[in-house]
């Protein structure tokens, strides 16, 4: 029990991080830009291939640096020259605007790269047994995802915290109005914060796209989830996307650890009314709990955890 | 002179003609994208690295043949447009092996649309979707089954776990659809009866191709208790959970259906499973018949990967002795009529018939395991130096299974 408790967290926490990476960025674009980027999880997946492109060709390490780096490139190109554009028909333009933007570089990303998982290895440097544990080893490549994930929040926190950028970027966070008003160029502050969203979203591409599989579909399995991370953190709060990041990996890994159905808790009685749902195990729709979790959070906190305004 | 030179331009007409006359077209209805792409993929190249050899040697009744690659991402219901548009392109005959929804889906579609357009029926050949249903309670006509179906299978992996007295708690987890349902019955039932001692300490099902990190999984495996575990992933899933066991240093016995696909054999060795993952095929290129293994040479030199489908081999070879015996591919009742009982010489060696009552092919099987190659072994995966041993053959005759199946023939 003790064993699959601590492995369920190590998992569930580790999720959580890599989903904090990519929230990050979104809740950030959201709540200045007032877009739900739905694209968001595409830049996940070209920081992946870009990765494997680079790594396949001068190596992990340079990678590493370069792939996000690229990523935020080409978001910050796609704030300028796109949605920046689409911006002044509003914000159902923008919202179709990233939505055909996801469509689109999936289709790329499969001429250029093919239908197939792309050969994407966890680098030979990291590619060993970080500690053994009740008789479970653990990889040092996880180890190493946690380590990025954690000082890229804190970097993050330092930025917004500390610095006049960061200062800048939490005004327009909750009076974009305001800070405009006072002389900031605020496309320039847009287009930075889609950019540096992109790149990290594209950072977590790259050391995920090893570990988990870097394939076309991957911006689609994971995309859904982020926007659950968001509403449920409360839209425009990092604090709410970090810990509901935390929470929904947590929620996520530890379901599938948990084999209770109604029938066990309620008696057999109660199961048997609900016919098959009251069989299902809660390992087995571990995969919906999230969404549950949207749905339940916007009835009865539509402002999500730490959220203090509506849009 | 003249009379040469206007023979050879009738010749060039007529002759070209003849070889230009209209292909006879294959539906290949599978994943070429998303979780199953690697197998979808790995069926398509077995497919038509058969259907060349026809070609090659000149084609069906002077007539070519071609396969029409579709992708239905194992959606049922893009299967049955991707099998339209077959349709559509002229294709009499659709082939779909990967997941057994999506044929169950198909066979339904199929047998309709030839209740609507009688003369232009269209054939369903199905060379790996093993959900017994397919030959019992959903059988049809013109569906026909080249691999073993579930209940084959399971019922010889554990015959051979009868044997295996250091199985005390089992572990069952599979893919939540209907072939990973009847893979956790299966196991249920014939391991109450052949081996009631066996402690089943878990019984998971986790969502088709969609997991991408089994890590929680294993967890609960390892925490379970369990010293072997049964499963009928395939595809990029069990690629994965085989990765993440071996991440975490799982050490239990496999006995899996399809532990054989992509991705699989890396994890095997990486996590040091010796002879400790079994699979069961229609045939295995490491002690097959030389022309298979030729062949098998043959198609990795082309590919790059093993030839998983023997069972596709068989599948072109006897469709095409029906159109040959039948003297036509447009009137596929009478190609289907010649597939009735036919008997074959398998691929891998021995002999194959298709089962007249349910349309299952009947062949031997064969039980593997993996680890470092033997001496004289030829073929080992994904450059590991590990490749599959056979350890048992089970007998075509020892493979048969009752069928409740009606058939239901055209007049």
């Amino acid at each position: 029990m003790l064993q699959l408790v601590t492995f369920s967290t190590l998992n569930g926490v580790l999720y959580g991080m890599l989903l904090f990476m990519m929230a990050s960025g979104l809740t950030l674009i959201f709540s200045m830009m007032g877009v739900l980027n739905f694209a968001h999880a595409s830049f996940y997946m070209i920081g992946a291939y870009f990765g494997f492109e680079i790594s396949r060709r001068i190596g992990f390490w340079p990678a590493f640096f370069i792939a996000p780096v690229l990523v935020g490139l080409v978001g910050a190109l796609v704030e300028r020259f796109g949605l920046r554009r689409v911006h002044k028909f509003g914000h159902v333009a923008e919202l179709l605007f990233t939505f055909g933007l996801a469509f689109v570089i999936e289709e790329l990303v499969q001429m250029i790269w093919g239908k197939l998982p792309v050969d994407y290895r966890v680098p030979p440097s990291l590619d060993f047994v970080a500690f053994r544990l009740f008789d479970t080893t653990y990889p040092a490549y996880r180890m190493f995802m946690l380590a990025v994930a954690v000082a890229m929040f804190v970097f993050l926190l330092l930025v917004l915290k500390r610095t006049r950028v960061g200062l800048i970027i939490q005004a327009a966070l909750t009076h974009p109005g305001m800070v405009a008003m006072l002389g900031h160029d605020v496309p320039t502050v847009f287009m930075s914060v889609f950019g540096v969203g992109a790149a990290l979203a594209g950072l977590a591409g790259v050391i995920a796209g090893p570990a988990l599989v870097t394939q076309p579909a991957m911006a689609a399995l994971l995309g859904p989830i982020l926007f659950v991370v968001v509403v449920v953190g409360g839209l425009g709060s990092l604090a709410g996307a970090f810990v509901a990041s935390l929470l929904i990996g947590l929620i996520q890994t530890f379901a599938v650890a948990i084999n209770l159905s109604m029938g066990d808790v309620f008696g057999p009685a109660v199961a048997n009314a609900f016919g098959d749902l009251g069989r299902v195990t809660v390992a087995q729709i571990a995969p919906i709990i999230p969404y549950l979790l949207l749905v339940l959070v916007l009835i009865f906190k539509p402002t999500g955890l730490f959220g203090n305004r509506e849009s | 002179m003249k009379k040469v030179f206007a023979g050879a331009v009738a010749c060039l007409l007529l002759c070209g003609t003849a070889l230009a006359a209209d292909p006879i077209k294959i539906g290949f209805v599978d994943p070429l994208s998303g979780g199953g792409a690697t197998t979808g993929e790995g069926g398509l190249k077995n497919l038509q690295f058969a259907v060349d050899i026809i070609n090659n040697a000149g084609g069906l009744l002077g007539r070519k043949v071609e396969i029409i690659p579709l992708d239905n991402k194992v959606n049922p219901q893009e299967s049955l447009v991707q099998a339209q548009k077959a349709i559509d392109q002229g294709a009499r005959y659709i082939t779909q092996g990967q997941g057994s929804a999506v044929a169950l889906a198909l066979t339904d579609f199929i047998s309709k649309y030839n209740e609507r357009n009688p003369g232009k029926e269209v054939l369903y050949f199905n060379y790996a979707a093993v959900d017994p249903a397919l030959t019992n309670a959903k059988c049809s006509f013109w569906h026909f089954r080249w691999d073993a179906s579930a209940d084959i299978k399971m019922a010889a992996l554990t015959n051979f776990m009868k044997t295996r007295p250091n199985i005390k708690k089992i572990y069952l987890i599979n893919q939540d659809y209907s072939f990973g349902q009847a893979v956790r019955t299966l196991a249920r039932d014939m391991l109450k009866t052949k081996r009631p001692d066996i402690e089943i300490v878990g019984d998971e099902v986790h969502p088709l191709q969609k997991v991408t990190d089994f890590s929680p999984y294993i967890a609960k495996i390892k925490a379970s208790g369990a010293d072997s575990v049964i499963t009928g992933d395939w595809g990029q899933d069990m690629a994965l959970l085989m990765k993440a066991g071996a991440e975490a240093g799982l050490q239990v016995d496999w006995y899996t259906y399809y532990a054989g696909g992509g991705g699989g054999p890396t994890a095997i060795k990486q996590a040091g499973l010796e002879h400790r993952v079994f699979d069961i095929v229609e045939g295995n290129a490491n002690s097959a018949v030389e022309s298979a293994q030729k062949s098998e040479a043959e198609f990795r030199a082309k590919y790059g990967i093993g030839l998983w489908y023997p069972r596709g081999m068989n599948e072109i070879a006897m469709f095409a002795e029906a159109v040959k015996k039948a003297g036509t591919a447009d009137d596929v009742k009478k190609v289907a009529s010649a597939l009735e009982g036919m008997k074959i010489t398998v691929f891998d060696g021995g002999e194959g018939y298709m089962r007249k009552d349910d349309h299952q092919f009947i062949q031997d099987m064969y039980l593997r395991s993996f680890g470092p190659l033997d001496k004289g072994a030829k073929f080992d995966e994904e450059n590991t130096g590990w490749g599959w041993k056979e350890i048992a053959r089970i007998n075509s005759a020892d493979t048969i299974v009752p069928t409740t199946c009606k058939m239901e023939r055209p007049n």
